[in-house]
């Protein structure tokens, strides 16, 4: 079981704690209506999956609530850094 | 092979008899004796019959890699444990062992016909055998198959055991109590940490426990670590598997080893264990060889002879012959002639042997055959003789003997290692993978570290033998009958990388995942393919590392704490009245209230009718709420649901539908304003906790400058859902301070005030179609305000109804339910819903999916309503539907049957659909082929009752 760092508890605490959320960085547009099927269809489905780093959102749905973002190694499932949302991609 | 006990040695208690049973036969042993020993010590044997050839199987090993000697324990009933390993079952008085895998009895074993058979079954037999006709493989061959094979029976009972289960943390956890991990824990707990030292036997020692000169410091050793208060030793507990980040799962057997009576407590408590560092200390398992017979009972590890006979004082035979390809056998064949075992030959592959072994030997006047391999062993159920030939070619000559010793190296058990996602590191010396690189904070010692000098050795599996591969007897693995030639036919028809070779000869594969044979198979595959081992791959391992009972995995986790029971504050009334309920979401609701001898049928269609004609009651308390708070309250909704809520005023509710950004419909409920600042959301009884996430996460990261709060209230609301022309005179004796009148209170309002003299949210809603309100009480009150309701309505003729009436009433009238009439992929167009959809609104969630090329395209499945020709057939829910009866097999499937149910209403049947093109087929006929008939219904609009909603009004 893994153990994730919430950076607003700033505690380290188990997985049965959290719930995924997700890649993280794909912001909403802000005027959807502009957006061409390609573009929409991109935001909607089209995710990075790569191997190695990823950014990826994790709520601490069993604590604090909130929505964090955070590097996780795909292979290793090793976390590099979780890190508040709104703050800069690392 | 003729075992027998030992005049001396051993960590047995000679003076301590354990009576037991073997087949029901009354045996005896020491305290101490694991169920191996005391059945070497009686001359016996033949201990199973194998998977698939049943041939007759002796002990291979002395420890949990044993592959042949599985064997069921009876300790009464629902306690009767198949497929435990003889060596690793610990003597008790009244233990009840029995063979497994044999008909009728061990000895003669009919099923023994497969081995004679055996040229006939060969690797990928059953794939290739069994696949005509069709129709013949679940009839005829998977039954005999799986009377044929299959190892132990599983039990029939409930098991009336319990389990315990606990965390612990720890600044260091040492896996395995040999020699390396005792070093370990002491050297870590000297530090002041918390250690555990954990260990799968009945005592620590590992490998020190089969040699004497090692048990005083063992002693101290113990002793020392048992009087550190930061240490806690575990003995009789398995790691079972490493998980992230040091998180190690081991179950504890606490009552197994005891007599049934004694038996006190949880028979098993699962540990789990966040470490600080994590060290292995598992050690190696010997490698057996591969030659002609090297099944017969008597061919066993050279490893395990030596711990039979120092640890337990056992011999294994009269006459042993030792087949090494490594140091190893020597230095065990030295030990065990130290220990009075008669050693009669050491047979060496090797030409050149260490000196000072062969000098040893030589005093010892132990026979050598360097440069010989055994080439072929003599005897059905025990060994009576073996063939060694030079370089293994040729006739050879016959040596007599009652056992023959393995000696072909050693595989560190880097099992927990590569759960861990450690990588490995092909070593020559050893002819193994050992451990390489890890990003946990993990570290192995020891033997599983590849770091103990057992001296050198050839690294084979295979011996050289006179007769060609495939005509050959030779196993790899003993557990799933795996020979040589299985591998050598698998590689000729084309499989190349271990993981396939393995999946086709099932090597490796059997419940001791291959502890024994992996190595082997891996070097034989090698051989064949000419390719260097570390080309062909390796196969993974998981946990978990032995067979483990779901007992403890599931722990406290079963009947009422399975999953939590939710229960609403009118439950208890409900149950009262009789109330037949179901689970939906975790919630227990009731589903009817039958009175007398009525069945569903007859409650829920007088439920329906009592509600259309006078009035309903029904406990609604598990809708999803959600309190949405602040200044930015109103423009949040409106941007999460496809409704405009801006314009919606304090006082007033709406319908309101929420869809992914994909577009389709995933929740949807009524919603009121109470003031300009303040909602109150409900959402689907399932959904609750999905949709307030959904609400977080966009207010949290994308709106996070809308000021809003979100708190959800399901669980702090009663819900008395009072519907039926009558609701109002049933309501009015117990409200104060809200005008009823439809004037003062119209449908789809909300007023605050008081009933029964506590707070109230009144709704003016229904899901009924009829006049009808929802009593909102704090939830401590709900059980007293829906009593005094059912009070005055009794003076209505009222009825208390359950779910299903609620979901036939609102059928009626074409409401949907999310999730039965929608399957995430409906848009709100689809469910005719366009007129939720805020026309004018720039955004909202969802929004541009709607215009995605196929959401606008035609033919998109539509929800309609469905008449059956016959009134009286219900169809039945999740039915396809076909246009043309007629058409062949497979038929077009243009849609399937959402909600379908009789109407008392209606005096007839009613059903839902979502049809292709669903709004363009009005009148037509369609099909829904059940077994055994067609039933034909027409496309209708989604409205069976009052479509001008006059009785909305009473």
């Amino acid at each position: 079981m893994l153990l994730i760092h919430c950076p607003y508890c700033e505690e380290a605490r188990p997985e049965v704690e959290f719930a995924y959320g997700g890649e993280a960085h794909i912001a909403r547009p802000v005027d959807p209506s502009t957006y061409s099927d390609e573009q929409w269809e991109e935001f909607l489905y089209i995710r990075s999956n790569p191997r190695g780093r990823h950014h990826e959102r994790w709520r601490h749905a069993h604590g604090c609530g909130r929505f964090f973002n955070a590097v996780r190694d795909t292979v290793t499932d090793v976390f590099e850094t979780t890190y508040k949302a709104g703050e800069a991609r690392k | 092979m003729t075992g027998f006990r030992l005049a001396d040695g051993g960590r047995i208690d000679r003076r301590t008899k354990r009576n037991f049973t073997f087949d029901g036969k009354a045996r005896w042993g020491y305290a101490g004796d694991s169920l191996a020993s005391a059945l070497l010590a009686q001359g016996q044997m033949l201990f199973g019959r194998s998977f698939k050839y049943h041939r007759p199987r002796g002990i291979l090993g002395a420890g949990v890699e044993e592959p042949n000697a599985l064997v069921t324990v009876d300790r009464g009933p629902g306690r009767k444990t198949p497929n435990l390993r003889a060596p690793s079952v610990a003597l008790h008085d009244g233990l009840a062992a029995t063979s497994q895998n044999r008909f009728p009895t061990l000895k003669t074993d009919l099923i023994a016909v497969n081995n004679m058979l055996s040229a006939f079954f060969p690797a990928g037999f059953y794939n290739k055998t069994f696949m005509w006709p069709r129709a013949a493989w679940e009839k005829v061959y998977e039954p005999i198959i799986r009377r044929l094979a299959g190892l132990g029976d599983s039990p029939t009972t409930r098991d009336p055991d319990h389990y315990d289960a606990t965390y612990a943390h720890c600044e260091t956890l040492v896996v395995g109590a040999g020699p390396a991990g005792i070093a370990a824990a002491l050297e870590a707990a000297a530090s002041g940490g918390r250690v555990f030292l954990i260990d799968e036997q009945e005592e620590i020692g590992g490998g020190a426990l089969s040699d004497p000169a090692q048990w005083a410091w063992l002693a101290e050793a113990s002793a020392k670590l048992a009087a550190m208060d930061n240490v806690t030793v575990l003995p009789r507990t398995t790691a079972i598997g490493h998980y992230h980040q040091n998180f190690v799962v081991a179950a504890q057997r606490l009552t197994d080893h005891l007599p049934v009576d004694e038996a006190e407590g949880p028979r098993e408590k699962l540990w789990r264990i966040r470490a600080g560092e994590v060290v292995l200390a598992m050690g190696a398992i010997e490698r057996p060889l591969v030659f002609e017979g090297n099944d017969v009972p008597g061919v066993m590890l050279a490893s395990a002879a030596k711990t039979f006979a120092l640890r337990y004082g056992v011999a294994v035979g009269r006459k042993l012959v030792v087949m090494a390809l490594h140091d190893s056998g020597w230095h065990d064949a030295l030990a065990l002639h130290k220990a009075g075992v008669n050693i009669a030959a050491i047979v060496d592959l090797r030409r050149e042997i260490a000196p000072e072994l062969a000098e040893a030997a030589r005093d010892a006047r132990i026979a050598c055959y360097p440069g010989y391999a055994v080439t072929g062993v003599s005897g059905g159920q025990a060994v009576n003789g073996v063939t060694v030939a030079l370089a293994g070619v040729g006739k050879g000559q016959k040596l007599e003997c009652d056992a023959v010793l393995m000696a072909g190296g050693w595989t560190p058990t880097v099992h927990l290692w590569s759960h861990a996602k450690g990588t490995l590191r092909w070593d020559e010396n050893w002819g193994a993978y050992v451990p390489d690189k890890t990003h946990e904070n993990l570290r192995c010692v020891g033997a599983c570290a590849g770091d103990w000098d057992f001296g050198s050795g050839l690294v084979r599996g295979l011996l050289p033998a006179p007769k060609p591969l495939h005509e050959s007897k030779a196993f790899v693995d003993f557990q799933n009958d795996v020979k040589a030639r299985d591998i050598g036919l698998a590689v000729q028809e084309g499989f190349r990388s271990i993981e396939h070779i393995k999946r086709y000869t099932t090597n490796g594969m059997a419940t001791d995942q291959g502890k024994t044979s992996n190595l082997n198979g891996l070097q034989i595959a090698s051989g064949v393919l000419h390719r260097p081992v570390t080309d062909i791959g390796l196969t993974t391992f998981r946990p978990p590392y032995t067979p483990q009972s779901f007992g403890a995995i599931l722990g406290h986790h079963k009947e009422a704490l399975f999953q939590p029971l939710r229960k609403t504050g009118i439950d208890d009334w409900a149950d009262a009245h009789g109330a037949v309920y179901e689970n939906v979401a975790q919630w227990r609701r009731a589903r009817y209230f039958p009175q007398g001898s009525e069945d569903m049928d007859a409650a829920v269609a007088r439920e329906c009718r009592t509600v259309r004609s006078a009035v309903g009651i029904f406990d609604a308390s598990t809708l999803g709420k959600i309190e949405v708070v602040g200044p930015d309250a109103a423009e949040f909704l409106n941007r999460m649901y496809t409704n405009p809520w801006k314009s919606l005023e304090p006082g007033r509710c709406r319908y309101g539908l929420l869809l992914g950004e994909h577009g389709f419909i995933i929740d949807d409920g009524v919603s009121a304003r109470l003031a300009p600042d303040r909602f109150h959301l409900t959402t689907t009884t399932g959904g609750a906790a999905r949709v307030l996430n959904m609400m977080e996460d966009y207010l949290q990261t994308e709106w996070a400058d809308l000021d809003v709060w979100l708190t959800s209230t399901t669980e702090q609301w009663s819900v008395i859902a009072v519907q039926g022309p009558k609701a109002r005179r049933v309501i009015a004796p117990l409200v104060e301070g809200i005008d009823l009148s439809p004037e003062a209170f119209p449908h789809m309002a909300v007023r605050e005030g008081k009933i029964c003299g506590v707070d109230t949210r009144l709704f003016r809603v229904s899901f009924t179609g009829e006049l009808g309100f929802e009593v909102n009480v704090p939830a401590e009150y709900g059980r007293m305000v829906w009593e005094a309701i059912w009070a005055e309505g009794e003076k209505h003729g009222a009825a208390a109804y359950g779910t299903e009436t609620m979901h036939v009433l609102r059928a009626e009238k074409g409401f949907i339910i999310v999730g039965q009439d929608t399957d995430g992929t409906v848009t709100p167009d689809d469910a005719g819903l366009g007129w939720a959809v805020g026309k004018k609104k720039p955004d909202f969630v969802g929004k541009r999916s709607l215009a995605r090329p196929d959401i606008v395209a035609a033919g998109r499945k539509q929800l309609v309503g469905l008449l059956t020709d016959d009134p009286q057939a219900v169809l039945e829910e999740g039915a396809q539907i076909v246009a043309d009866p007629n058409q062949p097999v497979p038929m077009t499937m243009i849609g399937h049957v959402t909600s379908s149910y009789h109407s008392a209403t209606m005096g007839r049947s009613i059903a839902m659909a979502l049809v292709a093109g669903g709004r363009d087929r009005m009148g037509e006929t369609l099909h829904i082929p059940m077994p055994g008939k067609t039933i034909s219904a027409k496309v209708v609009a989604p409205m069976f009752y009052d479509p001008e909603g006059s009785r909305l009004n009473g």
